[in-house]
């Protein structure tokens, strides 16, 4: 039997040394890498698994299959159909939670130690052995178009998939990952086992785990829970083309306060001026009253209850996009403030005090973020995914005290591009040119 | 320190102590009543302050004051500037809000624990010397009339949970929206939010509670060191319209041409969790997770979601009996494609009538009590949660044991008090039965 393989990396923050999160590497005997915290105060495990790739995978012409096949995991497997699968859970307690994303299929546990073996061979069956049992696929499949006409009929939602579908051309960016009414109704179970096959392999994964478990036990665990799914999968897609350019789209929809839903291309995840990048974003549509957007639009003008504006670096694109929603008669006056901000950001960059205040916000909040078993995981699976080092949690707020005014001015410059802003309108608005 | 647990092995069903908590409360001189709820894995700290008012407590005419002055608390005071309340919590690394329900309004930080001082100095700063400028008043109700429009007038859903709530109650100001109605909101002034917030915002209606990396001792101190010196007010009985008998079941459909997908809700009248006498209140919980709770093994789902023909894509059944007054009960179906709502409304009431007859499966109801002991361990896990679980029991009159008690309770319901408390709920001269429909386009 081969040993258990593991390296360790010591993670202290910088706020106080008893809250140290040892974060450690695990290899398990089959050659499964995970990162593990143990935290044996309460006596349960939260473990994330994500398979890179989710909905990104579809098949041409099966546009919904991955989400589909992601929903109907937990609907049997082996003698047990879907009523069987769900008692034998909540007789252990355990909750798993399947959901199929653009770029993965996540799957979150959490099991108490007391049953820690049952709970994990039974998710073992789902993920495995799934039986996608024909009346269970179709029950399924009619939540999904059950959501499908919500989102027809959901502003933010329209907003979102007219941008993707101006923006993406082919690629499977441009349409939802939950499918369209027409490609869902064509899913057949055999569309389901080949995206299976596709999304739910060990080609791609990353595992996460804290709780009440020891690195053996883990190694174990990630044998017996993932070793016998398939060592590769689908493809992934290629690069997303931008096709979209600066301008105004306005759907007409029936409501008196329209939605606005804005961007342009953004800047990838490691490229070198990201943490510049991601620290005037912040300045700029960050949640805080003080960002420019919410400053400009909420505080001073009243005209909405919230704006933002975020990067987004995904896996095949990336996007600088925002939003907000404003009564009818306000969208061109707010549409020209958030273009002026744009400009005035990417002419003048920030203050010293803007950058200070922002600086000393995203360093003091990392920290706050990893207070819990089932948050501490999901940021530890989020890390891996991004191809983040073991002591990325270190480094992370150094690297965000080194940027520089001049920084955020130069790459303020770079990165946003007035020009290119698209607002997709949805809504009745009043006094507004396309 | 949290006990470690032979509970554990009570998993099996046999009737298990509460897990401890770490819980500890105390009350200052002035009233104001405090609890500390001990996690020491991250040094992290949720700073809750929770005032015993909300839309309930507005006077006639006045709706959506309670949550307008909650807007208003961050624009200053004495010795504030408008927005650096946020601002400094921000500095901090932390992150602030606020929100307002029917009984209760409530103020949180998380901060790091060693910020915990500030955050209490600046929350009794703001108990007693809001200072408010007209524009700011004037800028800040375009905000949360925004607010109404983004959350309820776009959402037909919104709309007619609203209109259904404001049928179900005859009498008790639960039937009044919590942001308010559009026309009274637009006259809210700056006189009407400080005389609100005059007459409710003080330590003796205030209820501190703070979880995380602290001790109760620490805590303590500087709870009054900061809120200790606040006077106390005079504060008005809480007594409020209460519902008469209610005698005639009421019906409404609303139809709205942004619907996508129609469903029937019902809504019944049902009794709160009361100080000390939490049993009923306890098995309308149960119920609710037996009835609807899980969407593959509940009642609903069984009856409706399953079979050749099923009637329904969605089932639920919602309780939560943690309010000062009479709450609600809702059930809701969303009909397979196709299906009118008279159709799934009476696939709905076979489902309870059989139900009503049948009575509880003992196997499906061992299963939901072993999640109920086992959300005790998975609770821990989530400081802020019982932050607020705490928070919202004693803002409506609940008490530490109580809260406390809370687990034990639910463990201790029996299949024949579920029974009894659904036939004694399930009465439609006390309830509410609504349609949402799609209005069509030609119409």
């Amino acid at each position: 039997m081969k040993m258990l393989r593991h390296v360790a990396a010591l993670i202290l923050f910088a706020l106080p040394a008893h809250a140290a999160v040892d974060i450690k590497q695990v290899t398990s005997p089959g050659g499964i890498t995970a990162w593990l915290v143990e935290e044996h105060e309460i006596p349960f495990t939260a473990l994330e698994i994500r398979f890179q790739g989710g909905t990104s995978l579809d098949a041409h012409g099966k546009r919904g299959a991955v989400n589909l096949m992601t929903a109907t995991l937990e609907e049997g497997t082996g003698e047990m159909d879907a009523q069987g699968f769900a008692n034998a859970r909540d007789s252990l307690a355990a909750s798993y939670r399947f959901e199929a994303g653009t770029d993965s299929v996540a799957v979150s546990a959490r099991f108490l130690s007391e049953n820690r073996d049952q709970a994990v061979d039974l998710l073992r069956q789902a993920l495995v052995a799934p039986s996608f049992e024909q009346s269970a696929v179709d029950r399924v499949k009619g939540q999904v178009q059950s959501i499908l006409q919500s989102d027809a009929q959901d502003p933010n939602a329209i907003a979102a998939r007219i941008f993707d579908t101006e923006t993406f051309g082919d690629h499977p960016y441009a349409t939802s990952g939950n499918g369209t009414a027409d490609s869902v109704a064509a899913l057949t179970r055999d569309d389901l086992v080949a995206a299976h096959k596709a999304a739910i392999t060990r080609e791609r994964i990353y595992v996460s785990a804290v709780g009440d478990i020891s690195e053996a036990e883990l190694g174990k665990l990630l044998d017996d829970l993932l070793g016998d799914l398939p060592e590769t999968g689908a493809a992934l897609p290629d690069a997303a083309p931008w096709n979209i350019k600066g301008g105004v789209t306005v759907h007409d929809f029936p409501t008196p306060q329209s939605v606005v839903y804005f961007g342009h291309q953004g800047i990838k995840r490691d490229d070198p001026d990201f943490f510049p990048a991601y620290v005037l974003s912040e300045i700029l549509g960050g949640g805080r009253f003080t960002a420019r957007l919410m400053d400009e639009l909420r505080g001073k003008r009243g005209l909405t209850y919230g704006a933002y504006a975020y990067l987004a670096p995904m896996d095949h694109a990336e996007l600088l996009v925002g939003r907000f929603a404003t009564a009818n008669a306000t969208v061109g006056q707010a549409i020209d403030v958030v273009r002026e901000q744009w400009s005035k950001l990417a002419t003048e960059g920030v203050t010293q005090a803007e950058l200070d205040a922002t600086k000393t916000y995203l360093t003091g909040s990392y920290p706050l973020r990893f207070d819990s078993n089932a948050a501490i995981a999901n940021i530890l699976v989020g890390m891996q995914m991004e191809g983040l080092p073991i002591d990325y949690a270190l480094t992370r707020n150094e690297k965000v005290e080194a940027v520089t005014l001049d920084d955020v001015r130069r790459v303020a410059a770079r990165v946003l591009r007035p020009d290119d802003l698209h607002f997709v309108v949805v809504g009745q608005p009043e006094g507004l040119e396309q | 320190m949290p006990t470690r647990l032979p509970a554990l092995l009570a998993l099996s069903l046999t009737a298990a102590p509460a897990l401890a908590q770490d819980v500890t409360d105390f009350t200052l001189e002035n009233g104001m009543e405090v609890v500390v709820i001990e996690d020491h894995r991250a040094p992290v700290v949720t700073n809750m302050v929770w005032y015993r008012t909300g839309s309930a407590d507005e006077p006639p005419g006045e709706s959506g004051i309670a949550h307008f002055l909650e807007h208003l608390m961050f624009q200053g005071t004495n010795t504030m500037e408008p927005g650096e309340f946020s601002s400094t919590v921000d500095a901090q690394g932390g992150s602030d809000n606020a929100f307002t329900s029917y009984d209760y309004t409530a103020y949180f930080q998380r901060v790091a624990a060693d910020r915990l001082d500030l955050m209490l100095s600046m929350e009794a700063d703001r108990m007693r010397n809001l200072t408010l400028s007209e524009d700011i008043v004037a800028n800040e109700r375009n905000v949360v009339l925004e607010e109404r429009s983004q959350r309820v007038d776009s959402d037909p859903s919104s709309i007619f949970s609203e209109q259904q709530r404001a049928a179900q109650f005859l009498n008790s100001p639960y039937g009044i929206p919590i942001i308010g109605w559009r026309a009274e909101m637009e006259q809210m002034d700056r006189d009407d939010a400080l005389r609100f917030y005059r007459t409710y915002y003080a330590p003796n209606n205030a209820v501190l509670v703070v979880a995380g990396d602290v001790t109760p001792d620490a805590v303590l101190e500087m709870a009054k060191k900061h809120f200790g010196k606040l006077e106390p007010s005079d504060l008005p009985v809480r007594l409020r319209p209460q519902e008469p008998p209610q005698l005639s079941e009421r019906r409404m459909e609303y139809a709205d041409p942004r619907v996508a997908q129609p469903y029937v809700m019902r809504s019944y009248l049902a009794p709160e969790r009361n100080p000390g006498d939490q049993q009923k209140a306890a098995a309308l919980t149960v119920l609710a997770e037996y009835l609807g709770g899980s969407p593959t093994t509940s009642v609903l789902a069984r009856a409706l979601q399953f079979g050749p023909d099923a009637p329904a894509v969605y089932t639920s059944a919602y309780y939560d009996g943690t309010a000062v007054d009479q709450t609600t009960f809702n059930l809701a179906v969303v009909p397979r494609p196709g299906l009118s709502l008279d159709d799934a409304e009476a696939a709905m009431d076979a489902a309870l009538d059989q139900f009503l007859k049948g009575g509880i499966d003992p196997e499906a109801f061992a299963r939901i009590m072993t999640q109920v002991r086992a959300g005790e361990i998975y609770a821990r896990d989530d400081s802020d949660g019982l932050a607020r679980r705490y928070g919202a029991a004693l803002a409506v009159g609940l008490t530490v044991e109580d809260e406390r008690d809370w687990p034990q309770v639910l463990q201790s319901v029996t299949p024949e008090q579920v029974m009894e408390a659904a036939r004694e709920v399930f009465d439609k001269r006390r309830a509410v039965t609504g349609h949402l429909l799609q209005e069509e386009a030609a119409e």
